[in-house]
């Protein structure tokens, strides 16, 4: 939860940084969190609270605002950054009345024809008592299919951490962005070093397995591009990193301008259809 | 306990004079009961949807044993079953994935977690997928998610019902992010059934859990599981890990869903096929007037 910072200032920028790197960056105590990007990429922002059914998840944030002069929706997980804010955001862990909140404003936005943006930004879904006694996974499931018939734009950027499910019930877009030190994972490198070697000490190789890293997330198809990150990370400079952030958010929204809505929905449902490459019956060699 | 009695006289016990060989090869014919004890001849168990008629406690069944229960005379057809991972992440644990894979396929006969097949249910045609807890763990990699979508693409084509049981542990690990885009790619065709207006049932059975509660498990147009079924994102475990203190009896299981709203019903086992096809009665019409 509150990892050492590595010394990043030591590194040579042409040294690529291993995938265990990736995840002290992605989950840098210093690192900008979705609110610090709303208030540097939107103007005349207006938060939006509660899911109408049981109550206000601090560890999502969803509001509206200008970016340029586009009105949009923006959501996404919040971290917080002392002890006292941590607890109230939950360490950024939604629970199921977060994801409702997000998508009960999502469809606010589309019925008014608004682009969403969305920001990931978790270790994961909460885990707790409550959270399942809530409907953890319907919460979940529901935004994935709900997200997918958004008749308007939607961007999704993975800004640190992209804990699985959690994330990803934020992450059906049209464009799916990472940072440049974020990481995107189906499981935590802890958890997958624990099953593996029953030793959370060996998150390292496992960082190195998960391939997690967006470049290795661009090579796979998984995501569509990579946001630049000022030098030494996205920390270094927030108001840097928020208008590279801004200018990629831009862009992405321009080259769907030209998409009607159904052809958003069908452009969405593409790319997600393709995702996934197994063997079919000529090139499989069972158990030789 | 009488039952107990009666059943031994009928099917003759093994006795202590026995020879060995004819211990070890009886020992495979009397399952313990998990819910009561009760030990209990397989052949018993078998008439019985494997399901203890003492208790009512589900055995984990393997997938082509709930094909089997589900379709007429056990008959389908099985669609992409030449389907087979292909180790998108080259990944390498405690042995590598495909070593992994190769020793399940051969353990299992099945080339992936889940069967996908079409056939009839009390006359009515539907597509009926499910997963394979003994093939790791029954987790979603690509060729689930693969399976899955082209079943639904098929209910979507011709219009019959889709049945995914469920029996999982979650997103695939050793396909990294690749699994966990599946949830996002299966949910995506279930939107499509959705609008299609073709009814979609999941049936959560002992153990889902992760990835798979997150996405399509959770997605019915009827949510329903079998009794005593563990169902969850996360598991016990890791909530308690998560609380540092013990779950209460019974938290996840079925019935502990349905009291909070998260399923539509919990169905025995050995009414499910009168069940499902009930309510696809209900919902649109008799199978003449559906196949019309
Ligand atoms: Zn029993």
């Amino acid at each position: 939860m509150h990892p050492q910072a590595h010394g990043q200032s030591q590194l040579e920028p042409t040294v690529e940084k291993t995938a265990w790197e990736k995840v002290q960056f992605a989950r840098h105590p210093k690192r900008p969190y979705t609110l610090d990007y709303v208030e540097r990429i939107l103007t005349g922002f207006q938060e939006i609270h509660g899911d109408r059914q049981f109550a206000d998840d601090p560890a999502i944030v969803c509001g509206m605002g200008r970016l340029g002069s586009q009105p949009v929706l923006i959501c996404g997980q919040q971290k917080g950054r002392d002890t006292k804010s941590r607890l109230h955001r939950n360490f950024g862990m939604p629970k199921p009345e977060g994801y409702r909140k997000a998508l009960r404003i999502m469809q606010l936005a589309a019925k008014f024809q608004l682009p969403i943006i969305t920001l990931m930004d978790t270790a994961g879904a909460y885990h707790g008592m409550d959270a399942e006694e809530r409907g953890q996974g319907e919460a979940l499931a529901r935004n994935l299919r709900e997200m997918s018939r958004l008749p308007v734009p939607v961007i999704c950027v993975c800004i640190g951490e992209g804990g699985s499910g959690g994330a990803l019930a934020l992450g059906v877009g049209n464009r799916v962005l990472m940072l440049e030190n974020s990481v995107y994972s189906v499981i935590s490198p802890e958890s997958c070093a624990a099953i593996i070697w029953r030793d959370k000490n060996r998150a390292e190789l496992a960082a190195a397995a998960l391939k997690l890293t967006a470049k290795e997330m661009l090579a796979l198809g998984l995501v569509d591009g990579i946001v630049p990150e000022p030098p030494g990370g996205a920390h270094e400079d927030f108001d840097l990193a928020a208008t590279l952030l801004k200018t990629a958010l831009q862009e992405q929204l321009a080259s769907l301008s030209g998409l009607s809505s159904s052809e958003l929905v069908q452009d969405r449902y593409d790319k997600f259809r393709r995702i996934g490459s197994f063997f079919t019956g000529d090139t499989f060699s069972p158990n030789k | 306990m009488a039952w107990f009695k009666r059943s031994t006289e009928d099917k003759q016990k093994p006795t202590a004079e026995d020879s060995s060989e004819r211990t070890v090869r009886t020992e495979g014919l009397w399952i313990k009961c998990d819910g009561c004890r009760e030990i209990i001849w397989k052949k018993d168990l078998e008439a019985t949807f494997n399901v203890c008629s003492k208790c009512s406690y589900h055995f984990r069944i393997d997938a082509r044993t709930r094909l089997a229960y589900l379709f007429d005379d056990g008959v389908y057809e099985e669609h992409d079953k030449e389907l087979a991972s292909s180790d998108p992440l080259k990944f390498v644990d405690s042995k590598p994935y495909a070593e992994r894979l190769e020793l399940m396929q051969a353990a299992t006969g099945l080339r992936d977690a889940l069967i996908s097949g079409t056939g009839l249910l009390l006359g009515r045609k539907v597509h009926i997928c499910a997963m394979e807890p003994k093939f790791i763990g029954g987790s979603m990699g690509a060729v689930v998610g693969e399976k899955i979508t082209r079943a639904v693409e098929r209910a979507i084509a011709d219009q019959a019902p889709l049945i995914v049981v469920s029996a999982s542990g979650g997103a695939r690990m050793q396909e990294g992010a690749v699994s966990l885009m599946q949830m996002a790619k299966i949910s995506a065709a279930l939107m499509r059934l959705d609008e299609a207006r073709v009814p979609y049932v999941s049936v959560l059975t002992d153990p889902t859990t992760g990835g798979v509660t997150a996405s399509f498990a959770m997605l019915g147009d009827l949510n329903i599981a079998e009794p005593g079924a563990l169902i969850g994102f996360a598991g016990p475990r890791v909530i308690e890990q998560t609380i540092r203190q013990k779950l209460p009896e019974g938290f996840q299981r079925s019935e502990f869903l349905l009291k909070h709203g998260m399923l539509d019903a919990v169905v025995q086992r050995g009414e499910m096929r009168a069940y499902l096809a009930n309510m696809f009665e209900l919902l649109v019409g008799p199978v003449e007037a559906a196949a019309a």
